[in-house]
């Protein structure tokens, strides 16, 4: 039966200790963010804002993957959130563009 | 629904313990109900951010948050973003996350025995008591952190009134703050529960698992501001 495909989906999640080794990926990486922060010349580097973004971005994604256990539910709820997640970050990068925070 | 969905749900309301909600999908309604709910936050905080960056440089006079300013009066206005302070809020706020899904493992293994030679560790996972109390302690511990930094932002002389970045600064986070004070409110509702009932079996599961996607959502939301508004400069 589907719901209990869904049920049985459901304890198909990472152990505790998988969660905190997730946990400990995501401490070092927020450590890295904040000691790129204290360096000038990293600050100064052109890489350093695309860099951050990037870590922050895998940051939201482990998130996402394992703690919400997107990576693991039904293809309807990943579509729930990839769905809006998109609309938004478009909508953000659309108005960068119209206050010309942003240009080609 | 199902003959067996329709069995099941009736089996439910026999025993008046398990009430399942499943639809066509064979999904839990509620569950999909949440998810649907964080793809409309996703919007909310889109356009928040998207303010924030818009006006992102813009303020006229300061103070700023990662360069000094001097007024007409002289008066120096130190960059206003205290970046060790934000770290820490940063990792309590991770570490709730962690407490979270082990509440969530924690009584989803309700009623599966533990093993003779568990150490401390394999016992502590099992107490979704002390999880969720762990969960909303971080909750409420960040919160002090944001209410910390918004008086010392007030003393130094930035309000929402002040500039732009006063302005999109607290409408962004205030929401965020907003949103992990019903987190807290949430857990202690469940914690309560949790007390005076027990959580166990899939309905409870299912709760605990959809107070566990909120918290995290709002987890995720300030991974983006500490980046956006507080590293990038």
């Amino acid at each position: 039966m589907a719901h209990d495909k869904n049920h049985a989906a459901a304890h198909a999640h990472p152990s505790g200790n998988t969660y905190l080794k997730i946990f400990v990926i995501l401490t070092l990486i927020t450590i890295v963010e904040v000691w790129a922060y204290y360096i000038p010349a990293l600050v100064a580097s052109p890489l350093f804002n695309p860099s951050l973004i990037v870590m922050s971005a895998a940051k939201f994604a482990i998130v996402v993957l394992f703690y919400m256990h997107l990576k693991f539910d039904h293809k309807l709820f990943r579509a729930l959130f990839s769905g809006p997640l998109i609309i938004a970050g478009a909508t953000i990068v659309a108005l960068m563009f119209l206050f010309h925070k942003l240009s080609l | 629904m199902s003959a067996h969905t329709a069995a099941a749900h009736a089996a439910g309301h026999e025993d008046g313990h398990v009430h399942h909600h499943y639809t066509t999908t064979g999904l839990d309604n509620r569950k999909i109900a949440i998810w649907a709910f964080i793809g409309s936050e996703c919007m909310l905080f889109a356009s928040l951010i998207a303010t924030y960056l818009i006006y992102k440089g813009k303020s006229l006079v300061g103070p700023f948050p990662h360069t000094e300013y001097v007024d007409a009066a002289g008066k120096v206005f130190k960059p206003i973003l205290d970046i060790p302070v934000t770290s820490a809020s940063t990792f309590v706020l991770l570490a709730s996350s962690f407490a979270m899904v082990l509440a969530l493992q924690a009584v989803q293994l309700k009623g599966v025995p533990l093993p003779t030679n568990a150490g401390w560790w394999t016992r502590a996972q099992r107490s979704s008591q002390l999880w969720l109390l762990v969960t909303a302690m971080l909750g409420a511990t960040f919160l002090g952190f944001q209410a910390y930094e918004f008086t010392a932002f007030v003393h130094e002389g930035l309000t929402i009134k002040t500039n732009l970045f006063g302005s999109t600064f607290f409408t962004l986070t205030g929401f965020h703050g907003a949103h992990v004070t019903v987190g807290v409110l949430w857990l202690m509702s469940l914690l309560w529960v949790d007390r005076t009932r027990g959580l166990a079996g899939p309905g409870d599961e299912l709760l605990v698992d959809i107070t566990a996607l909120y918290w995290h959502f709002v987890d995720v939301v300030w991974i983006v501001i500490f980046t956006l508004v507080y590293l990038i400069q």
